[in-house]
């Protein structure tokens, strides 16, 4: 972003550029998502047609119903710690603005150029059960508290298979600079074919499933949605929530999948870039400048494809059991992340 | 004054404050709270070392995993909103002297061994590539026993709880 477009721009405005980015990378992804697919995919597939009548096919309902929530009444519950009900929401939100700060969308469009950015974003995103378990506690309620010790337990036993199956991408990539991990990606090759680059999603595949599968319960979307179990716990820690308390946590969810989305499609489809060959480039600094305007949406369709994914799972399985859950994490995940870890390993040596 | 003295001495007043607290308040969660507070403040300050990779597994670990154990296990067994009497046993007193005098012992070591030290203000820092090659070179032999001990009290944890 120093020189964006020819234009160079001063630190101040770079700061404010990346603020204003942020939001937008958060706000925006997260307002697609519950359009396309809570409002229209799920009404699809469950033989209704969803919101109408708000705009043309209902696609201002969102609008409508942020200013629900906004102007609803701010409920605490009497016996609730009031200082951490107020703030639970806040760090689960905050968690998911520190995520998105390591998402690269363009060879000079990125906020942070962190050397460790995989680490990093595996390390924030752990923040917001912090923020849960806060949520299930203060509320003073056994549901709540059921809830946020599921989503804590879930949460933990899932970060495990998210970090083992990065780790193979790390491996081939040889860096943890999200930035590099797509410059290795495109200019990469697979068998001296690089007509479409090096995508890990092919030669890590089985990392890429595990990512998903890791990535759907991080985000308690069901299957794996026991914290938030409406039959069971009314709604988990989200129970004594109203107003824009529960609109915070509602923005937090999806748009920490929309995020998640940008962090898998930068690992294992090639981030903002397209195959280097396509245009002659062999490094980033000879990637051409419209790769800053055309990397953002490059990612956001990506991310599309991917929440389609974790959608179509959350809208077509049933809940897992807590038992489960947790041997599917520690007996099935684990191992075959392992056993991933090691095949990289020496085949990275080996070629 | 650099602008990185007074973003330390910033993190460094909210970092005692919530040390005091840890302390001084009266409920589990609280204290558990308070020291999430401290342990990424700590954190903070390894990032003005520009120790960017030691900053990161602070937060990973600490904040977590460790900080999130301890709320996990003092919600399953005494989780009271409110006031909680009788948090302080007879030992609290002796616990001013110790944490005293391992402040004091604490801070001469460290100003006696690295008081003189700087920072290369050239950006020529330690990479986490180099942290690796130290790690799995020279000191090898003692991250395979620290992995050694970790497994062993896990071994230990699961024989523990294993009822059968």
């Amino acid at each position: 972003m120093y020189s964006l477009l020819a234009v160079v721009i001063p630190y101040w405005g770079q700061s404010l550029l990346r603020v204003l980015g942020g939001l937008v990378a958060v706000l925006l992804p997260a307002g697609t998502i519950v359009y396309v697919f809570l409002f229209k995919m799920m009404s699809f597939m469950q033989s209704r047609l969803g919101p109408m009548e708000a705009g043309p096919y209902g696609s201002m309902q969102l609008f409508a119903e942020v200013g629900k929530w906004l102007q609803k009444e701010d409920i605490q519950p009497h016996n609730a710690d009031k200082r951490i009900f107020r703030m639970a929401p806040i760090i689960v939100l905050m968690s998911t603005f520190l995520l998105v700060a390591v998402v690269p969308f363009g060879p000079d469009a990125w906020f942070t150029n962190f050397e460790t950015g995989v680490f990093y974003a595996l390390a924030v995103s752990s923040i917001s059960v912090l923020g849960i378990l806060m949520a299930g506690w203060s509320s003073a309620n056994k549901y709540s508290l059921l809830g946020g010790l599921r989503a804590a337990g879930q949460l933990i036993a899932y970060e495990l298979p998210m970090v083992l199956a990065v780790m193979g991408v790390v491996i081939q990539a040889g860096t943890m600079n999200l930035q590099q991990i797509v410059l290795a990606q495109n200019a990469g090759s697979i068998f001296g074919t690089d007509i479409v680059g090096n995508p890990y999603v092919l030669t890590q595949f089985v990392g890429f499933v595990v990512f998903m599968i890791a990535v759907q319960a991080e985000l308690t979307q069901a299957p794996f949605d026991m914290p938030i179990a409406e039959s069971e716990l009314v709604s988990g820690y989200m129970t004594e929530y109203s107003g824009f308390r529960f609109l915070i946590f509602f923005i937090g969810e999806f748009a920490t999948a929309g995020v998640f989305a940008m962090i898998a499609s930068t690992l294992f489809l090639g981030g903002w870039g397209v195959p280097f060959s396509w245009f002659g480039w062999t490094s980033m600094d000879s990637v051409a400048n419209w790769m800053n305007v055309a990397g953002p949406l490059i990612v956001f369709t990506k991310m599309m494809v991917l929440v389609f994914l974790i959608m179509w799972i959350r809208f077509s399985y049933p809940r897992f059991r807590e038992d489960q859950l947790q041997r599917f994490a520690w007996k099935v995940l684990i191992p075959i992340s392992l056993a991933n870890i090691m095949v990289t390993a020496v085949l990275k040596v080996a070629f | 004054m650099v602008a990185q003295n007074i973003g330390f001495a910033i993190i460094a007043i909210i970092m005692v404050i919530g040390a005091l607290r840890v302390v001084t308040t009266s409920n589990v969660v609280h204290a558990a709270l308070w020291l999430v507070v401290v342990l990424a403040g700590a954190a903070a300050q390894y990032i003005l070392l520009a120790a960017e990779f030691v900053a990161i597994t602070q937060v990973l670990v600490y904040i977590g995993a460790v900080m999130v154990l301890f709320l996990f296990g003092t919600m399953l067994t005494r989780s009271r909103i409110g006031r909680d009497s009788g948090l302080n046993n007879s030992y609290a007193k002796l616990g001013i002297p110790v944490a005293v005098v391992l402040f004091v012992a604490m801070a001469l070591a460290l100003s006696k061994s690295f008081g003189t030290e700087k920072l290369p203000s050239d950006g020529s820092l330690v990479t986490t590539q180099q942290i690796s090659d130290q790690i799995f070179g020279p000191y090898l032999l003692p991250f395979w026993a620290l992995s050694f001990v970790l497994l062993a009290a896990v071994i230990g944890a699961i024989v523990l709880a294993r009822k059968d």
